[in-house]
């Protein structure tokens, strides 16, 4: 079982969504969050006065999956938010020790998918 | 001979409906769109209030309301108000400044393409937004206007009647929104992706604020604070309520739930059905033409919109255009010369003519927005662009238009 952590720009989740659903992964928690990474900051203008930021808007995706979803899920994540530029994102993929289904208590591979 | 009551209530009228454009319209709108666009939305809403306020003194006004020329527009003689002074001009309105009565019908000029803006919501390009507007008020609104309402004005003439603004400001502003909804296109992923509202409490806060601010443009159009005035007043929160509660019943019967966004899209139809007849028609008939826009605007937005797939994104047509042209009929079905001798009967106080001649206002106002609307656009759509690019339609209007954002996830 993997654990896939993907930070994308906020503006290619719905093709993100659309991709994985393609390659039939349909279980996710999606949120909202601050990142910094090579793209450094934006700036926007209050009232004449610039304000940079250094952290960015970005969506975090994540995704358990049990080993023979990786690849595609991966697959589908790059191919939907590459946009060749600077903030695209990255792709963290850690290894899962664990999963529990609430309502049925079942463990494992079992709960994952 | 001026009247202090009737100039107070006049004054007060015009801050009401300026109150409808900046921050009524603007609040309405600005809740419906999603969150990446809600200030661009409220830009388009402000702008124009800042826009038209600049050209109706300049040369918006003469056009409409200056010396007639053949009927069809007013001349440039009143440029820059020349002329246009204290003294209470009888044509218009005997017992108020001259003066006040121009600020009154600058609100007026002001809204309607603000109205427009929620066809094209979420996609259009700011800079050509500004050029369309400009031309848009100036090319469409102000002969229509002088038609109705100038002195000399050719549906004036023929004995149109439209209280406050039915055919002027919502049939202008309607139907030249399902142009704009129709050549623009549609927006990116629209019936893929979900488009929900971001914010209900900001948009139902703008209903508000137009059903308050409507007051002034209903009741206000009795140009004093008088018996009419009162029938006005009256008519319009009736409708306004008839139509409402129409709205919801039919959801709670057609979805299973009476909606609050459903309401408030009510209580706005029924306020634009009654404003063409808020000064010649009883209070029930009040109820009959709300009852009446309620289930026809339902239709329109809810059934022949989504058979028909044009992407008029916040119902700039479908409520506005569609009420608009009923409530102009309905002013010739329910119109009664008891409620005001300056009107006229309608055909249930046996005079059809009425009708005919409210047809007439409805459709050669709807066919010059239409013809003058489509080719703006299409000038526009060579020379400057019409939509934004499709990455910056992704990325937001707020970002990318205005270099803002309206929430921050931190602080």
């Amino acid at each position: 079982m993997k654990l896939i952590i993907a930070i994308i720009q906020p503006h290619k989740l719905e093709d993100v969504l659309q991709e994985l659903d393609k390659s039939e992964i349909y279980l996710k928690t999606v949120s909202n969050v601050l990142g910094c990474g090579r793209q450094k900051g934006r700036t926007e203008v209050y009232r004449g006065k610039k304000e940079t930021g250094n952290l960015l808007k970005k969506v975090r995706l994540e995704i358990a999956v049990n080993e023979k979803f990786v690849d595609s899920a991966i697959l589908a994540i790059t191919k939907a938010a590459k946009t060749g530029r600077i903030g695209d994102g990255k792709i963290f993929v850690l290894d899962l020790t664990e999963c529990v289904r609430i309502r049925t208590e079942e463990r494992g591979s079992a709960a994952i998918g | 001979m001026l009247d202090s009551g009737d100039t107070a209530w006049v004054l007060i009228s015009t801050a009401l409906v300026m109150l409808m454009t900046f921050p009524g319209l603007a609040l309405f709108y600005g809740g419906l769109v999603r969150r990446k666009n809600v200030l661009a939305t409220i830009m388009q809403s402000f702008f124009v209030l800042c826009m038209i306020s600049i050209q109706w003194i300049l040369i918006g006004y003469s056009l409409s309301f200056g010396p007639d020329q053949g009927h069809f527009i007013g001349s440039l003689a009143w440029f820059g108000l020349k002329g246009v002074g204290m003294a209470p001009n009888p044509d218009y309105a005997a017992t108020i400044p001259h003066l006040l009565f121009m600020a009154y019908q600058m609100m007026f000029a002001v809204i309607t393409p603000g109205l427009i803006t929620g066809a094209f919501a979420e996609r259009m390009k700011f800079s050509t937004y500004v050029v369309f507007t400009l031309l848009w008020a100036t090319l469409v609104y102000d002969p229509v206007c002088h038609w109705v309402w100038g002195a000399g004005g050719w549906l004036k003439n023929i004995g149109a009647l439209d209280f406050a603004g039915g055919t002027v400001v919502h049939v202008s502003s309607g139907i030249s929104a399902l142009v704009c909804a129709l050549v623009l296109g549609k927006r990116r992923g629209y019936g893929r992706e979900p488009m929900p509202p971001h914010n209900l409490p900001l948009c139902l806060i703008g209903a508000a604020l137009l059903w308050f601010g409507w007051f002034g443009f209903n009741a206000g159009s009795a140009l004093g604070a008088n018996e009419l005035a009162v029938s006005a007043f009256i008519a319009t929160n009736t409708a306004a309520a008839a139509a409402a509660l129409t709205w919801m019943f039919i959801e709670w019967k057609a979805i299973g739930k009476p909606t609050i966004l459903g309401g408030a899209t009510g209580a706005v139809a029924g306020l634009v059905a009654i404003t063409p007849a808020a000064g010649f028609v009883t209070p029930l008939s009040s109820i009959i033409i709300g009852m009446m826009v309620g289930v026809v605007c339902y239709t329109s937005v809810a059934v022949i919109k989504l058979r028909f797939g044009y992407d008029d994104s916040l119902d700039a047509f479908g409520v506005h255009g569609v009420g608009g042209m009923l409530g102009a009929l309905a002013t010739g079905l329910f119109a009664e010369k008891i409620v005001n001798p300056a009107g006229n009967n309608g055909l249930f106080s046996g005079n059809p003519a009425l009708l005919m001649t409210q047809a007439t206002g409805v459709i050669t106002a709807a066919a010059y927005a239409v013809a003058v609307t489509f080719i703006l656009l299409k000038v526009l759509e060579a020379t400057m662009g019409l939509r934004v690019e499709d990455e910056e339609e992704v990325i937001g209007l707020d970002i990318t238009q205005h270099e803002e954002s309206a929430y921050t996830l931190l602080d």
